[in-house]
């Protein structure tokens, strides 16, 4: 199965790895038609600001919501949960507009408030997972359509919505790749 | 040794890691200098992964001469301010009071750079006591290995800051990935010796060997003042562009900040390069390196 990492700017690398060690072909995806080789989309980590004028001045933003919304799996870490948002609080601007989360963004403040907590995520893994948050979002409040996989103190940073995925954490950093597994079987179960 | 060197902030794996990884975040983006929240804005919106909080930008440290300070933490925080992306400022080499005043500010990453005129000849700064990331100049395998060692979480090469000529730069880039090649063809046995002659310790040589890469990312700055000169540096496999004065002190700097960022995304992608390198205007001035009366490059060891 062929797994696309969106290219243009941020934790590319990390996630084709993971990709590979999950079992999954990475492609790295920046022109159009990479973006319709592939069965399933991972947006990394990175600045959302710099991937979002990417998507707006190709038409890889449009492309990306057209087969999303025909059912592509598609997952945001950190910048890409906010790409995914359909409202980015504070802002009057959205990126995809695709899932249902009201998104904040730097929502913990600068570097020096970045952290990392050991937690299991249930839906994923029983065992305690090392979620990296580095500048991170949250999502304030999510539609009642959407599954909320984890909260850390009332936010929300993991949740799934039928066919998209969105953390605010960066399971790509980690050694452990049962996120990726977790997406795989997504990408597996809209296959069939 | 705890009690004799005090407690390493950074030495907590949580915290290095964590800065690593925000360096990491930046991958595949341009970091521009500004001097001001409007410059900071145009930054952002042309697509800048992070800006450079500075008075002056090298050009003009350079014109000015004199000695090359830490700016005005008013300057810092304004543009902190402005915009969403992440913020860098520069510290003295060695100055590690102003570094601490960049922590207190909350900047998102500091320079220890070769730009401001250093403080100390000796020792550059200990950033295993510092919570906030560094980034520090090289121009060769052990000076990076070095500024990890003291705690650096990403390195960039040094180039020439100020001169709109990117011969340092690649100088230092291409200096790097030979060495690099070297180690990954040593036996393990002449590893050892390897990082007695480039004086880095041995198990950061190990890693290079192993790894063929620097347990950091590397950036390519000193120099770049034109959408090619940021691909070639991606071509040539740096991870990411500092641009310093080459933007604002541009003809156009909105539309060639703009530019920068998609020759960086797109380095190896001739066609978008020849398309974005178009009506650009007039680049900086640039200088060449035999008429300098300072090599910011020199600085630091």
């Amino acid at each position: 199965m062929k797994v696309g990492v969106l290219a243009f700017q941020g934790a590319v690398r990390e996630h084709m790895n993971m990709l590979k060690r999950a079992g999954a072909e990475p492609v790295a995806v920046k022109r159009e038609k990479e973006l319709y080789e592939v069965d399933a989309l991972i947006l990394p980590g990175g600045e959302s600001t710099v991937i979002g004028k990417f998507l707006r001045e190709t038409e890889l933003g449009r492309i990306i919501i057209e087969r999303a919304k025909s059912g592509m799996p598609v997952w945001g870490t950190c910048a890409g949960m906010i790409l995914l948002a359909k409202r980015i609080v504070n802002e009057n601007y959205v990126h995809l507009g695709l899932m249902d989360i009201w998104v904040r963004r730097n929502a913990y403040g600068s570097q020096l408030d970045s952290f990392i907590v050991r937690r299991p995520v249930l839906a994923v893994s029983p065992k305690p997972l090392e979620l990296v948050f580095i500048r991170a979002p949250y999502a304030e409040k999510a539609s009642p359509g959407v599954e909320v996989l984890l909260e850390l103190d009332g936010k929300i940073v993991a949740a799934r919505q039928n066919n998209l995925l969105a953390t605010a954490f960066h399971p790509e950093v980690t050694d452990d790749p049962s996120f990726h597994k977790f997406f795989l079987e997504m990408v597996s179960s809209d296959c069939e | 040794m705890e009690e004799r060197y005090g407690q390493d902030t950074n030495a907590h794996p949580d915290r290095y890691s964590l800065n690593k990884n925000l360096a990491e975040m930046l991958k595949g983006g341009v970091i521009m200098d500004v001097t001001t929240p409007e410059q900071a804005k145009i930054a952002e919106e042309a697509g800048a992964v992070a800006v450079m909080a500075l008075e002056r930008v090298p050009a003009d440290i350079r014109k000015q001469g004199g000695v090359a300070r830490m700016s005005d933490p008013k300057i810092i925080k304004a543009i902190k301010q402005a915009v969403s992306i992440p913020v860098m400022a520069k510290c003295r080499i060695g100055h590690f009071v102003e570094a601490q005043i960049l922590e207190a500010i909350g900047v998102d990453f500091i320079d220890e750079s070769e730009v401001l005129t250093p403080a100390d000849e000796f020792c550059h700064i200990d950033k295993k006591k510092f919570k906030v990331p560094f980034v520090c100049g090289a121009r060769d395998l052990g000076e990076a290995l070095r500024r990890i060692a003291e705690g650096a979480a990403m390195i960039r090469t040094k180039g020439e800051a100020g001169t709109g000529n990117v011969v340092e730069a690649v100088r230092h880039i291409r200096t790097i990935n030979a060495q690099i090649r070297k180690l990954q063809n040593m036996p393990r046995e002449e590893l050892i010796t390897a990082a007695k002659e480039m004086g880095a310790p041995y198990e950061l040589v190990l890693y290079v060997a192993q790894h063929g890469r620097l347990p950091v990312v590397n950036f390519a700055a000193g120099g770049v003042a034109t959408p090619a000169d940021a691909a070639l540096l991606m071509q040539l496999g740096c991870d990411g562009v500092f641009v310093g004065s080459g933007i604002f002190k541009s003809e156009n700097p909105e539309k060639r900040a703009r530019a920068i960022v998609k020759a960086v995304a797109h380095y190896d992608d001739p066609e978008i390069l020849a398309e974005v390198s178009e009506d650009l205007g007039e680049p900086m001035p640039g200088l060449e390196l035999e008429r300098l009366e300072s090599r910011y490059a020199e600085r630091g060891w």
